[in-house]
């Protein structure tokens, strides 16, 4: 069923956000990450580009890292749903962004959500995956600092840990 | 933990250092030293604005609390380049403070110092020499020592500082702390030109690689952007744009909005048009919903023949050099070389599409915007609204890397129109299109480079021309107009003014690096270019421009380097000689020369002519190409190495190996300017294989991620080796346009070695790689 611009309606949408729930009052064709950044308050997910083509809303929901731009709340509604912020926090942080921070792999760190939930993603399935396909893993992704040497350097690194 | 804008503005308070109390408290000091003498950065565009605080005084650029917490003061922000953390390393450099004692605050109109744009890689040669903020922080280490000697009683040459402490040397316990001298009082001197900076031999912050605090926020998803600002009662708006270069509104039917839920007003001025509406999605609804009657645009030049098209235009002209013999010598050479470079428009293509946040409420606003010149914001934005520029206020907080000038002015103005017309709180983030269709693009050039040798296959005369498009730029002090929306809400762009023939150059400026490495530059009896070639001429051709343009990330710099650099090494072929032979051989600068031979050597550089012996014509070859430049003139020396494999049945170009060399006096940060080398590389990489701007005959085309071609993240990624040269007794210069400058013109000859064809003009995609094969025959 597709978008009907002159309807607008509201409903009652549930969203579990980092294993908490939320009841929002929400048109159910907002792409979900309008309702993280505006609704929730999440700095995590970021709006990029809003058609799916450069990763920076990034979430993972059922283990695979989607698109929040282009996901609409009601295709999401009661499903798990992982940000940057649920996976680690500052003081405890998960292995990707402990590696992220030691090899300082960013600049302005806009991209860097997507970035590390792309990554997360993909090798929580693919533990022992190689430096290319890590690159291939990431082939969708971009960012324009170009901080890419640091970012994968980090990402294999923080790949041995979780493998471990 | 140190803190940096915003939160350092927060921790004002609890330091007890409210900014306006502290202004107007008791003074600690009575001394004072004479002012004049400080030098100003180039980067000083006729000084202050009205109303910012006073560079002369020690008050304006740092404070100390109680609690012996030192807070800074920087008209230089951070916009992922890693100068905060820098600045905070200098301030706790010369003040003898733990880096994590030091908070810093930049950028905000009610705050900091106006130190013009963040921009052209100024904010080391502006903050970092004797001048601003290091010389406050010396200034305020002197006069600590002096209250200390007289609290301790003991004279200022048997005191030490250091972890925020003065004590006696002979006895550490006899102490006392910044805070106990100073806390919560404000000095009350004038900077101190002669107060003696920290050697650079005796450094134990600055010059080590401190991590940056704020990529900790970043990966965590703490940190907050301009993106992230949320202000009670804010609401959200989306601009229309014109669908065509140069449209105008003919009507606007609200009523095809109506029935959109959340919808609260549709703005319309002059050809400015906008929707505000209390949800994000909502708003986007009515933006794509809104019937626009618009009278049809100005309609745009064939792309195919737009570089020739620009030779054809009414242009400024402008002389860099001209020695007045170049065409006699060029007669009277044994060969005459030509060549034509051409380089696209490139946008700047930042990662989030530009977003900002306004509140105007009666006569009074408030803006976070990523801008990189608050106080360009606030006076333009008080022309904009018709509001007086003192009720104004600008706060600085960080988008998306911009390279320059993308869209974070323009949706700045964008978010005070809309709010101006709804009295509430407006967030404004452009689309994806609304960003790339309309930012101010890097500049086009067309450049036409032509020398002549002597019968030993030297240098004697080169005669460059360029001709590239300009219209709008920075909305510098009074032209809102420079970008789009200030255009559409009824500005002017900055006059355009053609004159031919161009008056004779009064000094030498290199600042867009158009005048060649290996010439003299000589101008009014001095010669201050970095060669030896005496016969020169330098003539530039403004020209108009059907699309906004301004800085992009070297502006200019790249496009006159990656000619000049890339027909050093066609002539270095045509003698047979060395490429990095070939370029000792017309230098002169000391330092230039410098680069060059360690990046040779650091790359195992292999001395032959270009290119490769017998290359073969199928299949995988490789090569390796140099290039080098002063960049801008007089800030920072780099040269870089690059190694590529050529596929020669594909047209595919893979770099494998990129080595850059950097002289930019002493380093503040190490890994700071590895992360800008790096970055820069590569973004010069994407830039050169990939990125330009594309039209029709009416409209931008390039205006996503599919249609506008960038590297993405997992391309095979080159290892990249930065040398970084020890300069203690240098000044420091700028770095974060020190690599991208030279990167295009060292792939270029290094496709040329590995194959014998030469690339001239940008980006070199594989199309453009087979038809320059082709055409070795
Ligand atoms: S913002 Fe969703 S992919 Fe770009
Ligand atoms: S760090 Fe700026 S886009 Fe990746």
């Amino acid at each position: 069923m597709g978008f009907d611009p002159t309807l607008n309606g509201m409903s009652a949408i549930t969203l579990k956000v980092n294993g908490r729930s939320h009841k929002l009052d929400l048109d159910p064709s907002t792409p979900l990450l309008y309702a993280l950044s505006d609704d929730l308050a999440l700095n995590g997910p970021k709006f990029g580009c809003g058609l799916g083509q450069c990763g920076a809303c990034t979430v993972i929901v059922k283990g695979q890292a989607i698109r929040s731009c282009i996901t609409p709340v009601r295709s999401v509604a009661g499903a798990d749903i992982t940000t940057l912020e649920g996976i680690g926090t500052a003081d405890k942080p998960h292995p990707l962004q402990r590696a992220f921070i030691e090899e300082q792999a960013a600049q302005c760190g806009f991209c860097v959500n997507g970035v590390i939930l792309t990554a997360k993603a993909f090798l929580d399935k693919n533990p022992k995956a190689t430096e290319p396909e890590i690159e291939q893993a990431l082939s969708g992704v971009l960012c324009r600092c170009f901080a890419s040497v640091r970012m994968l350097r980090a990402i294999q690194k923080a790949g041995q840990e979780m493998a471990r | 933990m140190n803190t940096f804008t915003p939160d350092a503005r927060a921790a004002l308070g609890h330091a007890g250092l409210g900014r306006r109390d502290f202004l107007k408290g008791a003074g600690a000091l009575i001394v004072g030293f004479s002012a004049g003498g400080l030098r100003t950065a180039k980067a000083q565009f006729g000084g202050p604005s009205p109303g910012a605080p006073a560079m002369n005084r020690l008050d304006s650029w740092i404070a100390i609390g109680a609690d012996g917490g030192v807070t800074a003061y920087s008209g230089k922000e951070e916009l992922g380049q890693g100068i905060a953390t820098a600045q905070a390393q200098l301030v706790a450099e010369e003040l003898s403070v733990p880096f994590d004692r030091v908070n810093l605050i930049y950028c905000d109109t009610a705050l900091t110092p106006d130190q013009a744009y963040t921009a052209g890689s100024q904010s080391h040669p502006a903050n970092f020499n004797q001048n601003n903020l290091a010389q406050a922080g010396a200034t305020a280490r002197e006069a600590l020592l002096q209250l200390g000697s007289k609290r301790l009683g003991v004279s200022v040459d048997q005191l030490t500082a250091a972890d925020g402490t003065i004590r006696v040397k002979s006895d550490p316990l006899r102490a006392v702390s910044y805070g106990e001298l100073v806390g919560g009082k404000k000095f009350n001197l004038t900077l101190n030109p002669n107060a003696k900076r920290k050697p650079v031999r005796e450094w134990t912050v600055l010059g080590k690689p401190v991590p940056r605090p704020d990529i900790r926020e970043m990966v965590t998803g703490q940190f907050e952007f301009v993106h992230n600002v949320r202000v009670p009662g804010m609401l959200h708006g989306k601009v229309v744009r014109p669908p065509a270069v140069g449209a105008t509104v003919v009507s606007v039917d609200e009523s095809s909005v109506k029935n959109v839920a959340g919808l609260v007003k549709v703005v319309v001025r002059k050809n400015f048009v906008g929707v505000v509406a209390e949800k994000a999605w909502q708003a986007i609804q009515a933006a794509t919903q809104l019937k626009v009657t618009w009278a049809p645009g100005v309609g745009l030049p064939d792309q195919a023949g737009f570089y020739n098209h620009l030779r054809t235009l009414p242009a400024r002209d402008a002389l860099l050099v001209d020695s007045g013999d170049v065409d006699q010598t060029l007669a009277g050479a044994a060969t005459v070389v030509k060549a034509t470079y051409l380089h696209p428009y490139q946008m700047h293509g930042s990662m989030g599409s530009s977003c900002a946040v306004a509140d105007v409420q009666g006569d009074k606003a408030t803006l976070w915007s990523p801008t990189q010149g608050v106080w360009y914001q606030k006076s333009t934005v008080a022309l904009l609204l018709g509001l007086k520029a003192e009720n104004v206020h600008v706060i600085f907080r960080r988008g998306s890397g911009c390279y320059g000038l993308n869209g974070a002015d323009t949706v700045t103005y964008d978010a005070a129109l809309l709010s101006h017309a709804v009295g509430k709180p407006v967030r404004v983030q452009l689309s994806r299109k609304d960003e790339m269709a309309w930012e101010n693009y890097g500049n086009a050039y067309v450049m036409d480079e032509r020398v002549g040798l002597d019968g030993q296959g030297n240098i004697i005369a080169w005669h460059h021309e360029s001709w590239s498009p300009s219209l709008g730029n920075r909305p510098g002090p009074g032209t809102p107009g420079n970008i789009i929306t200030g255009y559409l809400a009824g500005f002017q762009p900055q006059a355009f003014a053609p004159r031919t023939p161009a008056p004779p150059p009064t000094g030498f400026n290199n600042n867009n690096n158009g005048v060649p490495s290996y010439v003299a530059g000589g101008v009014g009896g001095r010669s201050r270019g970095t060669g030896t070639v005496k016969s020169e001429l330098v003539l530039t051709h403004t020209v108009e421009s059907p699309f906004w343009t301004g800085p992009l990330r070297s502006p200019n710099r790249l496009q006159n380097t990656f000619a000049h650099e890339c027909f050093l090494d066609e002539l270095a072929a045509r003698v047979k000689a060395d490429p990095v032979e070939y370029r000792l051989r017309h230098l002169k600068d000391a330092r230039l020369i410098e680069v060059v031979k360690e990046a040779a050597k650091a790359a195992n550089w292999e001395t032959r002519p270009s290119p490769q012996p017998l290359p073969r014509k199928t299949g995988v070859v490789t090569g390796r190409g140099m290039a080098c430049v002063l960049y801008e003139g007089d800030n920072g020396y780099s040269a870089l190495v690059a190694e590529v494999e050529v596929n020669q049945d594909t047209g595919r170009v893979t770099v494998k190996r990129l080595v850059a060399c950097n002289d930019v006096g002493p380093v503040s940060n190490p890994d700071g300017l590895r992360n800008q080398i790096e970055g820069g590389a590569l973004q010069g990489l994407s830039r050169a294989l990939g990125e330009e701007v594309t039209w029709d005959s009416e409209k931008v085309t390039s205006v996503d991620w599919r249609t506008y071609h960038t590297l993405p993240m997992g391309f095979a990624v080159p290892k990249i080796e930065a040398v970084l040269l020890d300069r203690p007794d240098a000044e420091a210069t700028g770095a974060g346009e020190t690599s991208i400058t030279v990167l295009a013109a060292a792939l270029g000859n290094a496709i040329f070695d590995a194959t014998g064809a030469r690339l001239r003009q940008i980006p070199f995609t594989t199309e453009r790689v087979k038809k320059a094969l082709a055409a070795r025959g």
